[in-house]
């Protein structure tokens, strides 16, 4: 055939099987330290955990659904209250929604400008996204906790620096979720606005959002249900909302587990009223694309 | 041998394919042929069970394809080898990798996750692969290949399924005239040798008259006709196609050829 005069000496079969046999052995050699590696890991990773744990984890393994069994049995034998008790913490889940909320829109405008500013590609000022992409690094790499008891001791205590810690941490998260997301833009687009003049605001607006639009909704969404948990938990430190009641109930200890037992049922169906609502608004949203 | 019964498909209120019958004795090489939309490509979607009849059956050798279940229905497919339009390969995976997973419906997942395919099956990979002409691609991973290699590594992938029947899905709609035509002839090739049944639908006319056996004809879901290629006469592919009188078969050829032909049938006509 042609295209094999013109590559010189015709491989032969045998050749190419020989040759893709030594490949297929080199493989099988790398995943089996692949494996050997992740068994070494695993075992010795564990044998350290069980080491320095207090109690030994064979030992208190079958304890596990003591503290669950307990909450559970409490709220059972107390179970006509709980009614009145979600509507006794139903305000406290409104803060803690709303601090989610505030913080998750902040840091997700955040996180868009981070994600533009440290894509190749896509940033205004090529030499800065190293700047930019260790920016975000540094934000999602301080866990919000940190971050909130930080500004708890500056602030005091309240809403405001739980929101500001998690807004920190979602402009971080979301600035990576959503370059990743950029960097598969097609860049075509945004190559003919800038033919007829457009700004760089523009570009970005006009080029790559109605691309990355759908992943980028249903990134900050998936972000917001899981600041609604980190909201929550930042009540333990004294952030206010529904975790700040969540402690107390759970540090009295037996007595007050129906009021533990009613915040997890809020906690628990509020994140599964936003997932429903944000796979409903996520799917118009794709869907709407096709017409 | 295949025989297909009333065998309808239908999507809400469409009807895709409509109580189609097929009988088919011996392994041929059967081209379908019809505008896009008329139920060519779920018509061989049902054969090989990747998507599920509405009503009819589909016997094979004494076999009630259509009522198999789980494994059962694995095992036809594997009998029942699919060619795709896009190739369908694993782009990200190497040539041999992608022709081995014909034999992935006889290989436990967890041999497969470790790459654990035998010798012989490697071998033989790479003699399929050889045969159809593109053997030195074996190492490189199918994305690098063009459209041309990459559709004989799917048919490569089929041969590897040792299947009684290839069923092939518009195999040259994204190809170039000249590759086109090497897959067409591998696919006669492969039917000639191996005596296995091929059935291809083909959107343009003259690659099923040159290649195929029987020629069948949909328009809207219906098997408008059934017959050997010499019988598919100008008049009845315009009611296959439901073409005017302006309608010339060299509009749908993706042949060099044809158009010399056309021009040479004409003068003929004339004469």
């Amino acid at each position: 055939m042609a295209d094999i005069s013109l590559s010189g000496a015709p491989e032969t079969v045998d050749h190419i099987r020989s040759s893709y046999m030594a490949q297929v052995q080199r493989r099988r050699l790398y995943g089996g330290l692949t494996l050997l590696i992740f068994v070494i890991l695993m075992v010795s990773g564990f044998n350290v955990a069980d080491d320095r744990n207090a109690g030994g984890f064979w030992e208190g393994l079958h304890q596990i659904g003591d503290y669950p069994a307990d909450v559970l049995s409490e709220a059972w034998e107390k179970r006509a209250d709980l009614p009145g008790l979600i509507a006794k913490y139903f305000p406290a889940l409104v803060e803690t929604i709303n601090i989610a909320a505030v913080s998750t829109l902040i840091g997700a405008i955040g996180g868009l400008f981070l994600s533009l500013l440290g894509t190749r590609g896509l940033a205004k000022w090529p030499r800065l996204i190293p700047m930019f992409r260790r920016l975000s690094d540094i934000m999602r790499a301080v866990p919000e906790i940190v971050i909130a008891l930080v500004l708890i001791f500056v602030l005091g205590g309240g809403p405001v620096p739980a929101m500001i810690a998690i807004a920190i941490h979602t402009a971080g998260a979301l600035g990576k979720m959503f370059s990743e997301v950029a960097e598969n833009a097609d860049l075509k687009p945004v190559e003919g606005l800038a033919s007829t003049g457009a700004t760089w605001p523009q570009r970005m607006l006009l080029g790559v959002m109605p691309q990355v639009a759908p992943n980028y909704l249903s990134y900050a969404l998936l972000r917001f249900e899981i600041n609604i948990r980190a909201s929550a938990i930042l009540g333990f430190v004294g952030a206010g909302g529904l975790g700040y009641e969540l402690r107390n109930a759970m540090a009295w200890g037996p007595g007050r587990f129906d009021e533990a037992a009613a915040i997890f049922i809020l906690l628990f169906g509020t994140i599964v009223f936003f997932d429903q609502v944000s796979s409903r608004y996520r799917n118009k949203l794709t869907e709407g694309q096709g017409q | 041998m295949l025989h297909i019964e009333a065998l309808t498909k239908r999507f809400g209120e469409n009807t895709a394919v409509d109580s189609a019958n097929i009988t088919v004795e011996e392994p041929t090489m059967i081209g379908i042929i019809g505008r896009s939309g008329a139920g060519k490509s779920t018509l061989l979607r049902m054969l090989n069970r990747l998507s599920d009849a509405t009503t009819g059956t589909i016997t094979f050798e004494g076999q009630d394809v259509t009522a198999l279940r789980g494994a059962a229905k694995r095992d036809w497919q594997s009998r029942c080898a699919m060619i795709f339009q896009q190739f369908n390969l694993v782009p990200r995976m190497d040539v041999v990798s992608n022709v081995l997973h014909g034999t992935l419906n006889k290989r436990s997942t967890l041999a497969t996750m470790f790459n654990l395919y035998p010798q012989s099956d490697i071998h033989q990979a790479i003699e399929i692969l050889d045969r159809l002409g593109i053997a030195e691609q074996a190492p490189k991973r199918a994305e690098a290949l063009s459209g041309g290699q990459q559709q004989r590594v799917a048919i490569a992938r089929a041969l590897m399924q040792d299947p009684k029947i290839i069923l092939a899905d518009e195999p040259i709609a994204s190809l170039d005239p000249m590759n086109a035509q090497v897959v067409m002839q591998s696919l006669r090739k492969i039917h000639e040798e191996d005596g296995r049944m091929v059935i291809a639908n083909l959107h343009t006319l003259d690659t099923a008259r040159r290649y195929c056996d029987r020629v069948i004809g949909m328009r809207d879901g219906r098997i408008v006709f059934d017959g050997t290629p010499s019988q598919l006469t100008t008049g009845v592919a315009r009611d296959i196609y439901g073409a005017g009188a302006d309608f010339s078969e060299a509009a749908t050829s993706t042949e060099i050829e044809t158009l010399d032909r056309s021009e040479a049938q004409k003068t003929q006509a004339f004469a």
